[in-house]
Order: C-alpha cells, then sequence, then structure tokens
C-alpha cells in the first residue's frame, strides 16, 4: 500500500472481566425481575376466567409468550448482523471496511438462539399458537374452524392437519440451519482472509453474500409469517415479512452501532471515526422512517376498508386499555425520537445523541414485538411487568456476552480487507 | 447591493493543485471571492473555509410548512367546508390524512430547498449570473479574487501568489 497508516489493525478487543461483571449484573437484574414476576404471576394467578378458545389461563402462558417475544426478537437481531454484512460485500461498500467484524459477530447468538428457538416451540405450542390444537381441524368437533382448516396445509403437510407441524418444524430448522450456514461460511472466509494477500477471499464473500440474500430475502420473510403472523391464525397481513424484517433491522443496526460506540469509546477501532458513526446513523435514521412507512402502510389500509376480518387485529391493540399506550410509545420511539433527533448531522456524529437514540430504539422495537405476540396470546392478562423487563434484560444480557465473545476471538478489524484504504478517506 | 467589479480570475488544470492552492492562498492573506469547477471537488469547501450550508434550516421550514397546509387545508374541507362521511369515519378521520400531508411536506421541502438555493446563489430568474470565465462548465478550474475586498495587497502580489500556487493562467475581469 502506497498510503502509510498508524492504525494498529492487529489489535483485538480485550473482553476484560469489568465488562463481563456489568453484562452479568444487568443479566442478574433481569434473572431477579423475571423471578419476582413468576412468583406475583403464580401468587395472583389461576384468575380462572376462561376466553373464547374455552380454556383458563394460567400464568406459564405469560412466561412463555415472553420467551417467545424475545426469541424471535434477538435472532432477528443477530441475523441482521449478517445480513448487514453481506450487503456490505453485494454493494462493494468501502465506507464500511472497518465495523464488518462487529457485523459478523452478531451471528455468534444464530446457533444458541436456534436451538433455544426450536426447543421453544415445543415448549410453548398450544399457549401460543392456537393453530397447534387438533380440534380446529375436526370438522365434528364443535371448535371446528373452516379458516384454520383452509390455511392448515401450510403448517402440517405432508402429515394429517392438527397432527404433528412438521412443514412448519422443517421451514423453522431449515431457515435458522440456513443462516448458520451461511453465517458460518462468511466469518470463516473473512478471518481466513486476515492470514493471506490478495482478493480471492473478497471476491469469494461476495459470492456468498448474494447467495445469502437471496435465501435471506425468502427465508426472513416466511419466517415472519410463521413465528409471528401464525400468532393471529385468522389474521392475514401481505407486508408482514418486511415489517418484522425492518423492525429487526433498525434494531440491529442501533445495536451495531452501539458497539461500535462503545468499543471506541475505549480506544478500539481507531480508524472508525466520526464518519462512519454518521453513515450508521443515517443508516438508523432511514431505517426507522422504512419501518414507520410499513407500520403506518398495515395500518392505514386496514383503518380505510375497515373490514372486521383484517380490523380486528388493530381493534384488540388499539382498544385495550392493556396495549394502546404501548401502541403509542411503539410509535413515539421508533418514529417520533428518531426522527426529529437524528435529523440533523451535528445529532449523528455525535455519539451522545445516538447512544440514547439507539438504546430507545431497541427497546422500541421490543416493543414492537411485544405488541406483535402479546394481545393474540394472552389478551386481557398480558402487559408490561416484571417478567417482561426481566426476561428481557436476561436474554439482552446473554446476548451481548455471546457477541462480544465472539468479537474478542479475531481481530478487530478485517486487515488484509482490499476496502480498508477507502474506508480510512472516507469524508461525509 | 453593491456588486463588486474588478476580479483577478486564476485558471487551474488540476484538483489537487487547485486545493492545495486555496489553502496556500488563504495562508497567505488573499481572500478568495469564489472558486467554479466543472464538476464537485471532494474537500474544496473545507478547503475554503466555507461554513456548513444552511439550505437544510430552509427545508425544514418549508416541510413544516407543507405539514400545516395540508392538515389545515383537509380538516377545513372534511370538517367544515363539506363534510362527508367516508366508510362511516369522523369528518376529521386523522390517519386518512397522513398520505396527503406526507406528500405535500415532501413537495413543499423541495420546492421550497430549490426556491432558496436559486435565489441565494443568483440563479433566479430575473437575476444575472456572473460568468467568470466559460472553460469552468468543461475543464478548467477558476479561482476569481476581488480586488476590492484585498485592497490591502498589491494587485502584482496576488497575481504572484496564484502563480506561484500552481495556476496556469491568470487573467483579468471585469463586470459592467
Amino acid at each position: 500500500m502506497a498510503h502509510q497508516t498508524n492504525y494498529n489493525l492487529d489489535q483485538r478487543f480485550d473482553f476484560t472481566a469489568a465488562t463481563k461483571k456489568a453484562i452479568f449484573i444487568v443479566g442478574g437484574i433481569g434473572a431477579v425481575l423475571l423471578i419476582l414476576g413468576i412468583i406475583f404471576a403464580a401468587m395472583g394467578g389461576d384468575h380462572g376466567h376462561g376466553d373464547d378458545a374455552g380454556h383458563a389461563f394460567h400464568w406459564t402462558q405469560r412466561l412463555f409468550a415472553n420467551l417467545w417475544i424475545n426469541n424471535v426478537y434477538f435472532i432477528g437481531i443477530a441475523v441482521i448482523g449478517v445480513f448487514f454484512f453481506a450487503i456490505q460485500y453485494a454493494a462493494q461498500a468501502g465506507w464500511s471496511a472497518g465495523l464488518l467484524r462487529i457485523m459478523i459477530s452478531f451471528g455468534y447468538w444464530l446457533p444458541i438462539g436456534a436451538v433455544l428457538m426450536i426447543v421453544s416451540f415445543f415448549v410453548v405450542n398450544h399457549d401460543i399458537f392456537h393453530w397447534t390444537h387438533s380440534y380446529l381441524f375436526d370438522v365434528n368437533d364443535p371448535h371446528y374452524d373452516r379458516i384454520i382448516d383452509g390455511k392448515g396445509s401450510f403448517f402440517f403437510w405432508p402429515m394429517e392437519k392438527g397432527s404433528f407441524p412438521i412443514f412448519f418444524i422443517v421451514r423453522m430448522v431449515a431457515f435458522l440451519g440456513l443462516w448458520i450456514f451461511f453465517f458460518n461460511k462468511l466469518r470463516t472466509l473473512s478471518y481466513d482472509e486476515d492470514l493471506r494477500d490478495g482478493t480471492h477471499n473478497w471476491f469469494a464473500i461476495r459470492k456468498w453474500s448474494a447467495i445469502f440474500l437471496v435465501v435471506f430475502a425468502v427465508s426472513s420473510s416466511i419466517s415472519a409469517w410463521d413465528w409471528i403472523m401464525s400468532i393471529d391464525t385468522h389474521w392475514f397481513s401481505t407486508l408482514f415479512g418486511w415489517y418484522v424484517f425492518s423492525s429487526w433491522f433498525v434494531a440491529g443496526l442501533s445495536a451495531m452501532t452501539l458497539i461500535a460506540i462503545f468499543l471506541r469509546e475505549r480506544g478500539y477501532l481507531t480508524m472508525v471515526n466520526e464518519n462512519h458513526i454518521h453513515d450508521m446513523g443515517k443508516f438508523v435514521f432511514a431505517f426507522s422512517i422504512f419501518w414507520t412507512y410499513l407500520w403506518f402502510s398495515q395500518f392505514l389500509l386496514i383503518y380505510y376498508a375497515n373490514i372486521p376480518e383484517e380490523a380486528v387485529y388493530f381493534v384488540e391493540r388499539l382498544e385495550s386499555d392493556i396495549y394502546s399506550p404501548w401502541l403509542f410509545a411503539n410509535l413515539i420511539f421508533n418514529f417520533v425520537l428518531p426522527f426529529f433527533v437524528l435529523m440533523t448531522r451535528d445529532s449523528k456524529r455525535h455519539s451522545i445523541f445516538l447512544k440514547v437514540v439507539c438504546t430507545l430504539i431497541i427497546v422500541g422495537h421490543w416493543i414492537d414485538h411485544f405488541l406483535m405476540v402479546q394481545p393474540g396470546t394472552l389478551g386481557h392478562n398480558g402487559g408490561v411487568g416484571f417478567m417482561e423487563i426481566g426476561m428481557f434484560l436476561v436474554f439482552g444480557a446473554a446476548v451481548t456476552f455471546v457477541v462480544f465473545t465472539g468479537l474478542a476471538k479475531h481481530n478487530l478489524v478485517a486487515k488484509n480487507n482490499p476496502m480498508l484504504e477507502e474506508s480510512y478517506h472516507h469524508h461525509i | 447591493m453593491e456588486r463588486d467589479k474588478n476580479f483577478v480570475l486564476g485558471i487551474y488544470d488540476d484538483e489537487d493543485v487547485l486545493l492545495n492552492a486555496v489553502t496556500q492562498i488563504r495562508q497567505s492573506g488573499v481572500k478568495i471571492h469564489e472558486v467554479f469547477s466543472p464538476y464537485p471537488v471532494h474537500g474544496l469547501e473545507h478547503n475554503l473555509g466555507y461554513r456548513r450550508s444552511r439550505l437544510p434550516i430552509a427545508a425544514f421550514l418549508f416541510g413544516l410548512l407543507g405539514t400545516t397546509l395540508a392538515l389545515t387545508m383537509q380538516f377545513y374541507m372534511m370538517k367544515f367546508d363539506w363534510p362527508m362521511i367516508i366508510g362511516g369515519k369522523d369528518h376529521a378521520s386523522f390517519p386518512a390524512f397522513i398520505p396527503v400531508t406526507f406528500e405535500l411536506t415532501v413537495l413543499l421541502a423541495a420546492f421550497g430547498m430549490v426556491g432558496v438555493f436559486m435565489v441565494s446563489s443568483n440563479l433566479k430568474p430575473w437575476g444575472q449570473p456572473r460568468i467568470f470565465d466559460i472553460r469552468s462548465t468543461d475543464d478548467k478550474h477558476v479561482m476569481a479574487i476581488d480586488l476590492v475586498n484585498n485592497s490591502h495587497l498589491e494587485r502584482e502580489r496576488i497575481v504572484e501568489v496564484l502563480k506561484a500556487s500552481g495556476a496556469t493562467e491568470v487573467n483579468n475581469k471585469s463586470f459592467e
């Protein structure tokens, strides 16, 4: 290279005991809140008022709903890291060369998250997914549901409807498996690049990235229908897949921005300056608006057409004392705040604004997932309490721990990346 | 507005030479009126010491105007001027107003920004833009130095500084 730089490209992230302790404390607080929540729920629980489905509410259902919310949310953030990494290569982006290792390290949660997710599905089963009940598909049963029966093949094919949801499980395992496969492929190639010269690995990663993006385009949408939209089995929305994807994407971008700022403040990643952070801020800003666009597109059409089977989704949320404040909080956290705070150039270049907004966005999109899952599963028994906050903190701490451990394994900068030179000279 | 008439022009072939020249000339105490180049030169504004453009503020204010106009218009029409029940909704059904509000906000912000830019850079229809050297639209970078603004310096001194900084030509330009 003609240009000599003073950046230490061999630097590694030292996952210090102090950082670990901080993460454990957050996780510990979460665990305590979670246990408190469980105790309160178990003591006060068993109200025993049956809902329409005909079975009484049990507090474990709320625990399972939380398990599912956080599983879906954090596996989404993890795959977004790999997705954003792939985007950089497919777009041949140069500015982001210093941030690549942060993106790819998100994928370390994927294998753990995948196992948790598959296990949780069998645990939460009937409590979250109404369509798993076999009586819905039995014509002679009083609870027979013609609409769900019509959609049954999507879950049970090729087996008999109402038996074992083989198609659903195969999809879940296949998507998670593919995501993990591509994560491993991209990760191995990227770390291998540190050991050799030339552009061979860069081109190889670009090829695999392009394939992954096609796979992800399909799998992200379908996983959103499977994991979230199938909760409200009667209801459907054609843009739901993108809506969930955009929610994951903004949360993932915010998490990456926070980690980049965290590393810079501790003296790592000296090659990443306010220009790169500014670009991350732009992404957060732009995709917050994108999320709002999808949220509102979904809402407006349903509101305007006012067809009962569609409108019920928003009636459940807006007419409820439990959920309607969160629906507005969702819009404030994920649209109003990022839109007005990140609008000016200065706020995207000074990390204090980004730190506040990104943290709130991560919380905000959790609320978004909360609103997608709880009204359809818990109804009037849901809400944000100790259990919700606790489970979120436990999961958040676990994911942070896994991502930081992965980040510490290799160099923080892909030192032989051909785009590094371009990244040094990034000025906006 | 009193406009200055007499300029010295430095003509540059190369953008790197130009970028260094700008820094060098400013250091030697000569005030640069403006630099014209056929394409955007990265870092030129920074070297010229320009403050950040205030165009985004104008855009925001025009956007705000668009939002206000759109909401006022729709509320007035739907609630007071000609109330109609559409799909069983209230007359003033806020969510239904959002698309129009969004469009008008974008429209006014964009038009306002273009208008402000035109006026502030003297491209308004009734304005007469000054052409310092027609080659700045083709292959030359043109640096204009205002003689009135640099009255503390001799003309010869300015020419000398320009030549030393790598200008291929130094010309005079006067406007009527």
